[in-house]
């Protein structure tokens, strides 16, 4: 039995998480405008043998393939009826793999939708949604929410109430994407850092942090400004860079060694779990394991 | 009582300041005090959409500032709408837009259209997952100009392609125009796939259409 991860956390071990799932299903057959949530019923066996690279890599956190997993979003599939039976396999899945040597978290993503009154939803819609998402990983038994890409402070703060509602004892990870603009780091809808981590804390998250957007060196900033807006333990997952498309083909331009090169800084920044976002793969994460081993003295 | 300059102006700064309500009661007063359609719609509506796609443009706005001026702006529309028929105001040109097959993001293809009817272009969105045979009937249903297209994937992007080809194979090339934007996508994609232009943000991309409309071939 593994020890509840946030305590890990607050004794000061750094906790390395998975790379991407996306880029790594569509190299594996994930059609262009396909689901990558109805892998999970489809292609079960693809999500074990990446999660499985992930583990030999050495990451010690699985992420489950439900980014887009809510009655929203799968209504957009016509797989709205089958939001409980995706979300509760999505986490046997990995768990068959984790075994006791990782963890499972779940992720959530954002509904896609514009909440009023900006846009023409309903929070109510998206709260409902995202409770529905979350009462059956909840009951899977995952051991902890992670939101991510969010784009919008009012709902990422609605996604961290709904798992509270549904169950208060799953710690909830809340990372953000953000861009840089002229005065500073702001998510799409204008958030900053200071109120990102104000509103988190208020909805009642247990860590915050960022992911997707960014390659590591401005994640390194953006770790540096959370750090300095909140003491919540911080959860930082870069892209392997920013994608560069040619033709048909979209790549992701950093390495491995690049990712590992940068990753003390990043850690000196305050982060507490790593991982990766859009385009990294095993061997980032096999890069990362290392750097983490020599400085725990392995 | 204030010039119909003055109330042009006040229209602006309440699109500017994303207030619907106040837009609204401002336009059906401009109507009441016969302005013309065409004035209220450039000198009052356009004219604030004008300067907060400038504002977005260096920064100084947000996302949520433009989709209330948006929200506006359709207040706004809604009034004069009956009289810019009857008044025969031309359209700038008609653009198809829609996020491509696949593709459920559609904030920057909504904020597109915004930005595009601020500019008085007419907009027929075709919504999300718009498959590229879609495309091309509308665009020749609608006997449209231009046909943007955006994705925020890039696992549905390269469906962008498909949509260039297509207009190709039923010789529709130069005569209906292609755009394309969205955060994977680059000038050098749109290059590679045979797109007429690129808008790398909202404004740049009516910047790009209104470029378009000077260049197609048809006459409308």
């Amino acid at each position: 039995m593994l020890k509840p991860f946030l305590e890990r956390i607050q004794q000061g071990e750094i906790l390395l998480s998975d790379g991407a799932l996306g880029t790594m299903l569509m190299q594996r057959g994930l059609r262009s405008g396909g689901s990558p949530d109805e892998f999970v019923l489809s292609h079960p066996e693809v999500l074990q043998d990446i999660a499985q690279e992930y583990l030999t890599a050495g990451a010690e956190i699985m992420v489950t393939d439900t980014f887009g997993a809510s009655g929203l979003r799968l209504a957009s599939y016509g797989l709205a009826d089958r939001t409980e039976e995706l979300n509760r396999r999505a986490v046997e899945l990995l768990r068959a793999k984790a075994g006791d040597k990782a963890y499972v978290f779940a992720d959530i993503g954002p509904s896609g939708r514009i909440l009023k009154p900006y846009g023409n939803t309903d929070p109510g819609e998206v709260l409902a949604s995202y409770e529905g998402q979350m009462r059956a990983l909840a009951e899977a038994r995952v051991d902890a929410f992670c939101l991510e890409t969010m784009i919008d402070l009012a709902e990422a703060e609605l996604a961290t109430r709904a798992a509270k509602n549904v169950a208060p004892d799953v710690p909830v990870i809340a990372t953000m994407t953000f861009e840089r603009r002229r005065k500073g780091f702001f998510t799409v809808m204008g958030n900053s850092i200071k109120q990102v981590c104000d509103g988190l804390v208020r909805a009642g998250a247990d860590m915050v942090g960022s992911n997707c957007g960014n390659g590591i060196e401005q994640m390194i900033e953006i770790a540096r400004e959370l750090r300095t807006a909140t003491s919540l333990p911080l959860s930082i997952r870069p892209n392997a860079g920013m994608p560069v498309t040619s033709g048909e083909g979209v790549s992701y331009p950093e390495t491995p060694e690049f990712m590992a090169l940068r990753l003390p800084d990043l850690l000196a920044a305050g982060a507490s779990i790593i991982g990766g976002c859009c385009g990294t793969r095993p061997d980032h994460i096999r890069a990362l394991r290392q750097v983490l081993d020599q400085r725990a003295g392995r | 009582m204030e010039s119909s300059a003055e109330l042009l102006n006040e229209i602006a700064e309440a699109l500017q300041r994303g207030d619907d309500e106040r837009t609204r009661a401002l336009v059906s007063d401009a109507v009441a005090r016969k302005i013309t359609a065409k004035q209220i719609l450039d000198q009052g509506l356009i004219a604030g959409m004008n300067v907060v796609g400038e504002q977005f443009k260096c920064q100084d706005i947000f996302l949520p500032d433009v989709l209330l001026a948006a929200r506006a702006m359709y207040a706004g529309l809604d009034v004069i709408k009956p009289l810019l028929i009857s008044e025969k105001v031309a359209s700038r040109g008609k653009v198809v837009i829609g996020s491509v097959q696949g593709d459920l993001h559609d904030i920057g293809k909504n904020l597109v259209g915004i930005m595009l009817k601020g500019a008085g272009f007419e907009v027929v969105d075709l919504g999300s997952d718009v498959a590229p045979e879609r495309f091309v009937e509308t665009a020749k249903s609608e006997n449209a100009q231009v046909v943007g297209m955006s994705a925020l994937l890039t696992t549905t992007m390269t469906a962008m392609k498909r949509t260039v080809e297509l207009l190709k194979t039923q010789g529709l090339a130069g005569t209906v125009k292609t755009i394309i934007g969205g955060a994977p996508v680059t000038a050098e994609y749109a290059r590679s796939i045979g797109a007429d232009a690129y808008g790398y943000d909202a404004a740049n991309a009516v910047e790009q259409v209104k470029r378009l409309m000077g260049t197609t071939s048809r006459n409308t």
